[in-house]
């Protein structure tokens, strides 16, 4: 109790110091969690993949589609539970800056394969029973201030012209990891809707662009994926079949070295807030060395000492880092408003809070490491004649 | 706190013979204490006085517990304090010295009592008990009434009296005092001799102290004189006429 109040009382001494010493750490540790949590978003479709998923998609490339009559026979190959399919669609409503991903589904398979979607039933029912309907996330929802029944109007890029589509439900997530700004409509609307505009040129009417699996054991997947290849090895349109975990990380791939370079400066400031705190905790000490030669003179231990100066630097990392992580909240919140549909997920994990104020505390104990042990080891009479 | 009176055939409570100290620069080896032999009586009042570079803080330092001699023997109390580790010579000093510093070093957050409390911290009382002996430490030497004051609130004469009540507070068998009235103007170094003196006679303290000053020189029963690292001079009986000669 005497080492708390004394170890307090040590932290005040200099307000300002520690109080600018604080505002570095803050900074710090805010810093570092804002950067994972962009990384973090990043992975976000990764870690809501299920291992019950496989993708199948044409091997040469993510923009060759595949043909329709693949669903029934991959429907047949053993471990194969379900098969639905998407299609990217890439339209813009009203502006290119109010991004979002909109998918053509087979809505009764792709929502039995996604139950993290959860949407009321009577607005599945609806969208169901409506060729021209949609469905979106709620957080989509929220942000263009939709409700059930408004029309959404969407300019097609890669299906070129003006596509209404009828709000039938919006979902919420099952978790946190479920994504809520994207929207699906019925694929047959799509296909229908090519057929007629283009005629014959309608030609990509009856293709996919990627197959989801439903497989009905996950350990099967490799075995499964091989299966659903092999079947069409060798034809026009070859098929690569992958988890939903790897297909998702193929996309994180080709951002890997900015993630890198992220989680790179996101362990520098911390490396860098470090220092500053080394070299205040150094002063400090040398400012204090003739108390610390009184406190062995009186018979207190080296070990007195080191908890004395590590505590204080402990003490200060510690305030600093909860703020730091209480900070880093608000910040993610106005990152992921300015960033909009870009990162779908966009949270603060508790992983990363754990981060934080181990970061935090792991600076408070390297700073105080070298000091403490300096201070522990002074000769009592040297440090008695030192003048601060 | 009060001792009992000294037998005469009580063993000294300082014994020291032959003690020396060197510094090693590079080297260069540089004697400080030279062959000292010095026995101090329980209940003595101590005079350590010479010259600057004389050794005479480096002998209060042995004597206190925070030097290791070069070589020697040094034992207080009957144990060879030489032969102990850091550990134990630190239990040691906790349990038998208290220090009076020139610059009195007070740690400035702590308030009086608790700078006075500081030495009990390493005994097994109670807060209530280590409280008592605060307020009975602080009463000796008449504080009582700024307990709660921290040392920037006090004169230099009143930092000096906590740092006497810190040195009594655990009842130390030996009080050492590093030029105790060095930082304080005649008046108020003659209130903090007065004061050691006091603690002497009621308490019957054993008491070495190093200073320049001839006043508080003549205060000592005793007047111990060393000039370059060698004990030239012990008297006993005439400590005022030394200290006086030594003035001029």
């Amino acid at each position: 109790m005497f080492l708390l109040r004394l170890l307090l009382k040590n932290a005040l001494r200099h307000k300002l110091r520690t109080t600018l010493t604080m505002v570095g750490l803050v900074v710090a540790v805010c810093a570092f969690g804002l950067l994972r949590t962009i990384v973090d978003a990043w992975y976000a479709g990764v870690e809501a993949s299920a291992s019950t998923r496989l993708v199948t998609r044409n091997a040469i490339s993510l923009t060759f589609p595949l043909p329709l009559n693949y669903a029934e026979r991959i429907r047949a190959v053993d471990g194969v539970g379900s098969v639905s399919w998407a299609n990217w669609f890439g339209g813009i409503y009203v502006s290119e800056r109010n991004f979002f991903a909109q998918f053509a589904v087979d809505p009764p398979s792709y929502l039995a394969l996604y139950p993290e979607y959860v949407l009321p039933d009577e607005q599945k029912q609806a969208f169901l029973r409506d060729r021209q309907g949609a469905v979106v996330g709620r957080k989509l929802a929220d942000k263009f201030g939709w409700k059930v029944g408004d029309a959404i109007p969407l300019r097609g890029t890669l299906y070129p012209g003006t596509w209404t589509f009828t709000l039938r439900g919006i979902y919420d997530g099952a978790d946190a990891k479920t994504d809520e700004q994207q929207m699906l409509f019925h694929w047959k609307f799509l296909s229908e809707t090519m057929r007629q505009r283009a005629g014959a040129a309608g030609a990509n009417a009856d293709f996919v662009g990627v197959y989801v699996v439903g497989i009905r054991e996950p350990d099967d997947a490799a075995l499964v994926s091989q299966r659903i290849d092999a079947l069409f090895r060798n034809s026009l349109a070859e098929t690569l079949t992958e988890t939903e975990k790897a297909f998702q990380l193929s996309f994180v791939a080709m951002s890997e070295a900015i993630l890198v370079a992220i989680q790179a400066v996101s362990y520098i400031v911390v490396l860098i807030i470090m220092a500053v705190m080394a070299n205040t905790m150094m002063m400090t000490a040398r400012e204090r060395l003739a108390e610390y030669a009184t406190l062995k003179a009186l018979g207190f231990g080296p070990g007195f000492v080191v908890r004395l100066l590590a505590g204080e630097s402990l003490l200060i990392a510690l305030v600093g880092g909860l703020a730091g992580i209480a900070l880093t909240f608000p910040l993610a919140a106005g990152f992921a408003q300015a960033a909009g549909t870009l990162f779908p997920i966009f949270q603060v994990s508790p992983l990363t809070q754990a981060l934080q104020l181990g970061a935090a505390l792991l600076v408070g104990a390297v700073a105080a490491a070298w000091p403490a042990w300096r201070m522990s080891r002074i000769e009592i009479v040297a440090g008695l004649r030192h003048v601060a | 706190m009060s001792t009992p009176p000294v037998a005469a055939d009580e063993p000294p409570l300082i014994r020291i013979r032959d003690l020396s100290k060197a510094y090693v620069r590079g080297t260069q080896v540089i004697p400080v204490l030279q062959g000292v032999d010095l026995d101090v009586r329980r209940a003595e009042f101590v005079a350590l006085m010479g010259p600057s570079g004389s050794g005479k803080s480096t002998l209060l330092n042995l004597i206190a517990g925070i030097d290791k001699p070069s070589g020697g023997t040094l034992e207080i109390g009957g144990v060879d304090i030489v032969g102990l580790g850091e550990g134990d010579l630190a239990d040691w000093r906790a349990a038998n010295v208290g220090f009076i510093f020139q610059f009195y070093n007070l740690l400035p957050v702590l308030t009086a009592a608790e700078n006075v409390e500081l030495p009990l911290l390493l005994t097994g009382l109670s807060r209530r008990q280590r409280r008592e002996h605060v307020d009975a430490a602080l009463a000796m030497v008449r504080l009582d009434d700024r307990a709660d004051h921290y040392p920037n609130e006090l004169s230099g004469g009143q930092q000096q009296r906590v740092a006497i009540a810190r040195a009594l507070v655990t009842d130390p068998q030996l009080i050492v005092a590093d030029e105790p009235t060095g930082d304080l103007d005649r008046v108020t170094g003659a209130e903090v001799l007065s004061l050691l003196d006091e603690l002497h006679r009621q308490l019957g303290k054993t008491i070495v102290m190093v200073t320049h000053d001839p006043k508080a020189a003549a205060r000592a029963e005793r007047l111990v004189h060393l000039e370059k690292g060698v004990l030239v001079a012990d008297d006993a009986n005439g400590a005022a006429e030394a200290a006086t000669a030594h003035a001029r």
